[in-house]
C-alpha cells in the first residue's frame, strides 16, 4: 500500500462519510418534523374536544330563572299549625304527626300560588291559556315552595320575593338552542307561552342565571329544568372513599410484601405475571364478576354506591401494586443496605426509611388509580348504577348513579335541545374534577420528592 | 405504621357492615326503555307527594332485559318491578317460576304509539305496511316472483315516495319495540305482497337496515349522520325532538294522541309493568306506587303523564286495571 493510494482511501471515505452525512441529518430532520406533527395533532385534536365541549357546556352553567314576588295565601294554604313536639310525647309520635302534617301540607295546591305571581306579572289570563302559563315554570318549583314552606312554616300570608326556574322549554326557548323561526308545530312551547317568555325576558322578569340547581339538585325527569349533579356527585365521592379506604392499603402492602419480604420463586413469578394481566383486563368484565358476587352471592343491594366502589376496587387493586411496587424499585439498595447496617430490621428498614422516599411514587400512583376509577363507566352499568335516582344519597348504601353514568343518561334523554347543554357542562364537571386530582397528584410528587 | 394499621382497620369495618343486610326501603324497577320516562316522572311524584316512601329507583336495560332481572329470583336484591313495552312471554314466566318468582301481576297503563320519522330538511314519507316490508326484507314479491330486495331507493318502491336511500334504523331485538315492529308493520306489510311464514320477519342483510340496540337518541344520531335514513321512534320522543323530525303517516294517517288512542293508527302498543307479588308485604310502598301510577292525576288525561307521550287509558280500562291489581290477579300465560 502506497502513501498515495492511502490519501486516495482516506478521501474517499471522507466523502462517503459526507454523502451518508446529509442523508442522516435528513433523516433526523425528518424524524424530527414527524414527531412534531404527531405532538401537534394530538393536541389539535385535543383542543378542538375541549372547545367544543366548552363551547356548549358552558352556556348550561347559566338557566333562564324568573324573579317572582310569591304571595304565601292563606286561603289556599289551609293547614294546621305544625306539630311541636309536647312533652312526654314519644319520638315515635311526634314523627307520625310531623308525617301526618307535611301530607297535609303537601295536598296544598302549591301550583296556584306559582300561577296567581305569574299573573300578578302577565295579568289575568284565561282559563283555557292555563296550560300554556304552567309551561313557563319548571313544574318541581311546586315542591320547592312546599319544602320552603315545611322548613319555615312563618311564611305563610307574606310574600316573598323568590327565585324560581323556568322550564327546560322555555330555557331552550331563550338561549336559541331551538330554532326561533321554526313554525308553530314543530316548536315545543305553543306561541302564546314563547310570546310570554319572550314579554317577561324583556322585562326582566326572566333572567339568565347562574344555575345552582345543577349542583345542588339531584337527577330528575318530571321536571327537567331542575335536573342536577348531586346525587350523582354523592355517589362518586362514596364510591372514591370505598376505593381509597380499601384499594389504597390493599394496594400498597401486597406491592411492599411482594417488593420487600417475598421470596422469588415460582409463585410470586405467577402471582406478579397475574397482576399485569389483571391490569389490562377490560374493566367491564369487573362489573360482570362484581354483579356475579357481590349482587347475586353475597346479595349486597342493587345500584349501591358500595357494590360500585368494590368493583372499582378490584379494578383499581393492579394499578395500585404496580405504581407502588415501581416506586419502591426505584429507591437505591443502598438506602436498604445502611438501613440493615446500623442494626435495623427489615420491618423497620421498610416502614421508617425506603417508604417514607417512595411516598411521592406511591401517592402519585394512587391518585391516578382513583381518578381513573372516577371516571369508569362500563361495570356500573352491570350493578344497576345506571337507574334513575331522583334522591341524594346519605350512604354508601342507597341507591345512586355516578357522574360518568349521569352523563350518559343525560345524553340518552328525549328532550335533547335542553340536555346536549346539560351533558356537555356534566362533562366539564367531571373533567375539572379529574384535573385537580391529577394536580393533586403532581403537587404531591414535586412536595415530596428527593433527588440523589 | 400507626396509620396504616388504623386505615386497615376503617376498611376491615367497612367490609364488616356490609354483612349487616339492611331492609331495602326503597322501590326497585328496571326495564324498558320506552317505558322509562314515564315510570321515572310517576317514580319522582310519588316520592314528592308521599313523605313517608322514598324515591323508587328506575333502571333501563329493554323489556326483555328487564324481565330477565325480575325473574333472577324472590330476595332484596332483586327487582320489584319490571317495565315492559309487550306483555310477558311464556317462557319469561317460566324462567321465573323456575326461579321462584310464583306471583307476577301485570298493570298494562297506556299506550304508545310506534312513528317513522325522517330529519325534517328531508322528504315527507306517507309509509303503508308494504312499503316498509319492501324496504327492509330479505326478499320481495315482484311481479308474481320472490326475488332477492332490488330496491334501493324509495321512489322505486313507490313512485310516490321521495327519491332518496333506504336506510332504516330499527329497534335491536332488546327492545320490546321491536316485536310490536314486526307485528304490526312487517306481518300486515308481507302479506300485503302475498307472502308469509318466515320470510316475513327475514331483513336484508346489506346495510340498509340500522339495528339500534341503545336508546332512541342513539337513533337520532343515525339520522344525524346518514340524512336520508328514516328511523323508527316511539311517539313521546318524537315529540320532543319535532324541530328536527318530521313524522311519516302510515296507511294515511298522522300518529297522535289522538289518532293513536281511537285506534285509527296502526302501530300502537299497550306499555306493562309487572309487580313481584311476593314483595308487596316486604317492600314498603310497592302497592302504593301501583296505585298511584294508576290514578287519573298521574297516568289520564291531563297529567304529566299525558304531557310526557303517554296515551292515557279510558276510564273502563283504568278501573279495570286497578280492579285486576287489588284483586291481585295473577299471570298465569296462555
Amino acid at each position: 500500500m502506497t502513501p498515495t493510494s492511502a490519501s486516495v482511501d482516506h478521501s474517499r471515505r471522507r466523502d462517503l462519510i459526507e454523502a451518508s452525512l446529509k442523508r442522516r441529518h435528513a433523516r433526523e430532520r425528518r424524524f424530527r418534523r414527524l414527531g412534531l406533527g404527531a405532538v401537534i395533532l394530538g393536541m389539535g385534536l385535543v383542543a378542538i374536544l375541549f372547545a367544543s365541549i366548552l363551547m356548549r357546556g358552558v352556556p348550561a352553567f347559566w338557566q333562564a330563572t324568573f324573579t317572582l314576588d310569591v304571595h304565601f295565601d292563606p286561603e289556599v294554604i289551609r293547614v294546621e299549625a305544625k306539630p311541636e313536639r309536647g312533652p312526654g310525647e314519644s319520638e315515635a309520635d311526634f314523627r307520625e304527626r310531623h308525617l301526618a302534617w307535611q301530607g297535609q301540607v303537601g295536598m296544598v295546591n302549591w301550583q296556584q300560588l306559582l300561577d296567581r305571581a305569574l299573573m300578578a306579572e302577565l295579568g289575568e289570563v284565561e282559563a283555557r291559556q292555563a296550560r300554556d302559563l304552567r309551561a313557563l315554570i319548571a313544574s318541581g318549583e311546586r315542591f320547592a315552595l312546599r319544602d320552603r314552606f315545611i322548613e319555615d312554616p312563618d311564611l305563610l300570608g307574606q310574600t316573598r320575593s323568590l327565585k324560581l326556574l323556568a322550564s327546560a322549554n322555555v330555557d331552550v326557548w331563550l338561549k336559541g338552542n331551538i330554532d326561533r323561526s321554526l313554525p308553530d308545530h314543530q316548536q315545543q312551547l305553543s306561541a302564546q307561552t314563547r310570546a310570554w317568555a319572550d314579554a317577561l325576558h324583556d322585562r326582566g322578569v326572566i333572567t339568565n342565571a347562574f344555575s345552582t340547581a345543577l349542583f345542588l339538585n339531584p337527577d330528575s325527569r318530571s321536571s327537567l329544568a331542575s335536573a342536577g349533579l348531586a346525587g350523582a356527585f354523592m355517589g362518586s365521592l362514596f364510591m372514591m372513599l370505598v376505593v381509597i379506604l380499601l384499594a389504597v392499603p390493599l394496594g400498597v402492602a401486597s406491592a411492599i410484601y411482594l417488593e420487600e419480604f417475598a421470596p422469588r420463586n415460582r409463585l410470586t413469578d405467577l402471582i406478579e405475571i397475574n397482576i399485569n394481566n389483571l391490569a389490562a383486563v377490560p374493566s367491564i368484565v369487573f362489573g360482570l364478576l362484581g354483579a356475579a358476587i357481590f349482587i347475586g352471592y353475597l346479595g349486597l343491594p342493587l345500584s349501591a354506591p358500595l357494590v360500585g366502589g368494590l368493583v372499582l376496587t378490584l379494578m383499581t387493586l393492579p394499578t395500585i401494586i404496580i405504581a407502588t411496587r415501581a416506586a419502591l424499585r426505584s429507591i437505591p439498595g443502598s438506602i436498604r443496605q445502611a438501613a440493615l447496617g446500623i442494626g435495623a430490621s427489615r420491618v423497620q428498614t421498610v416502614f421508617h426509611h425506603v417508604l417514607p422516599l417512595a411516598l411521592p411514587g406511591i401517592l402519585t400512583g394512587s391518585i391516578l388509580g382513583v381518578a381513573q376509577a372516577l371516571g369508569e363507566t362500563a361495570p356500573l352499568l352491570l350493578i344497576g348504577m345506571n337507574a334513575f335516582v331522583a334522591n341524594v344519597p346519605g350512604t354508601p348504601l342507597e341507591q345512586s348513579t355516578a357522574l360518568p353514568v349521569q352523563i350518559y343518561l343525560w345524553q340518552g334523554n328525549e328532550l335533547r335541545n335542553f340536555f346536549e347543554a346539560r351533558t356537555s357542562a356534566a362533562i366539564i364537571v367531571l373533567l375539572g374534577l379529574m384535573l385537580s386530582l391529577n394536580a393533586l397528584a403532581i403537587w404531591l410528587r414535586k412536595r415530596f420528592e428527593t433527588r440523589w | 405504621m400507626n396509620r396504616i394499621i388504623k386505615t386497615t382497620a376503617i376498611a376491615a369495618a367497612v367490609m364488616g357492615s356490609v354483612s349487616v343486610a339492611q331492609a331495602r326501603e326503597t322501590i326497585q324497577i328496571a326495564g324498558s326503555s320506552t317505558v322509562l320516562p314515564f315510570a321515572s316522572i310517576v317514580a319522582e311524584e310519588f316520592g314528592n307527594s308521599m313523605a313517608q316512601f322514598s324515591t323508587p329507583v328506575v333502571g333501563s336495560g329493554g323489556s326483555g332485559g328487564g324481565l330477565r332481572q325480575f325473574c333472577q329470583g324472590v330476595g332484596e336484591n332483586t327487582i320489584d318491578i319490571a317495565n315492559s313495552s309487550r306483555a310477558i312471554r311464556n317462557g319469561e314466566l317460566e324462567n321465573c317460576q323456575a326461579n321462584g318468582v310464583n306471583e307476577v301481576l301485570e298493570v298494562m297503563f297506556g299506550y304508545d304509539g310506534i312513528v317513522f320519522a325522517s330529519r325534517a330538511d328531508r322528504g315527507a314519507f306517507a309509509l303503508t305496511p308494504g312499503h316498509v316490508f319492501a324496504a327492509a326484507a330479505r326478499q320481495v314479491t315482484v311481479d308474481g316472483e320472490v326475488v332477492d330486495n332490488p330496491y334501493t331507493r324509495w321512489s322505486e318502491i313507490d313512485a310516490e315516495l321521495p327519491d332518496q336511500e333506504i336506510v332504516l334504523v330499527i329497534p335491536a331485538s332488546n327492545h320490546g319495540t321491536r316485536e310490536v315492529f314486526e307485528e304490526k308493520v312487517l306481518d300486515p306489510g308481507c302479506d300485503s305482497l302475498g307472502m308469509d311464514g318466515d320470510a316475513c320477519h327475514s331483513l336484508r342483510g346489506d346495510g340498509r337496515i340500522i339495528e339500534i340496540a341503545g336508546d332512541y337518541t342513539e337513533t337520532l344520531a343515525r339520522l344525524d349522520a346518514q340524512a336520508d335514513a328514516v328511523g323508527v321512534f316511539g311517539l313521546s320522543f318524537y315529540d320532543q325532538n319535532r324541530d328536527r323530525l318530521q313524522v311519516a303517516t302510515v296507511d294515511g294517517v298522522t300518529p297522535s294522541l289522538e289518532t293513536i288512542g281511537s285506534g285509527e293508527y296502526p302501530v300502537s302498543r299497550p306499555l306493562f309493568f309487572y309487580v313481584k307479588g311476593e314483595h308487596l308485604d316486604v317492600i314498603p310502598g310497592l302497592a302504593e306506587y301501583t296505585e298511584f301510577f294508576l290514578n287519573e292525576m298521574v297516568s289520564g288525561y291531563g297529567s304529566p303523564l299525558e304531557d310526557a307521550g303517554l296515551i292515557p287509558l279510558d276510564d273502563d280500562e283504568r278501573a279495570e286495571a286497578l280492579a285486576q291489581f287489588q284483586a291481585r290477579t295473577l299471570v298465569t300465560g296462555e
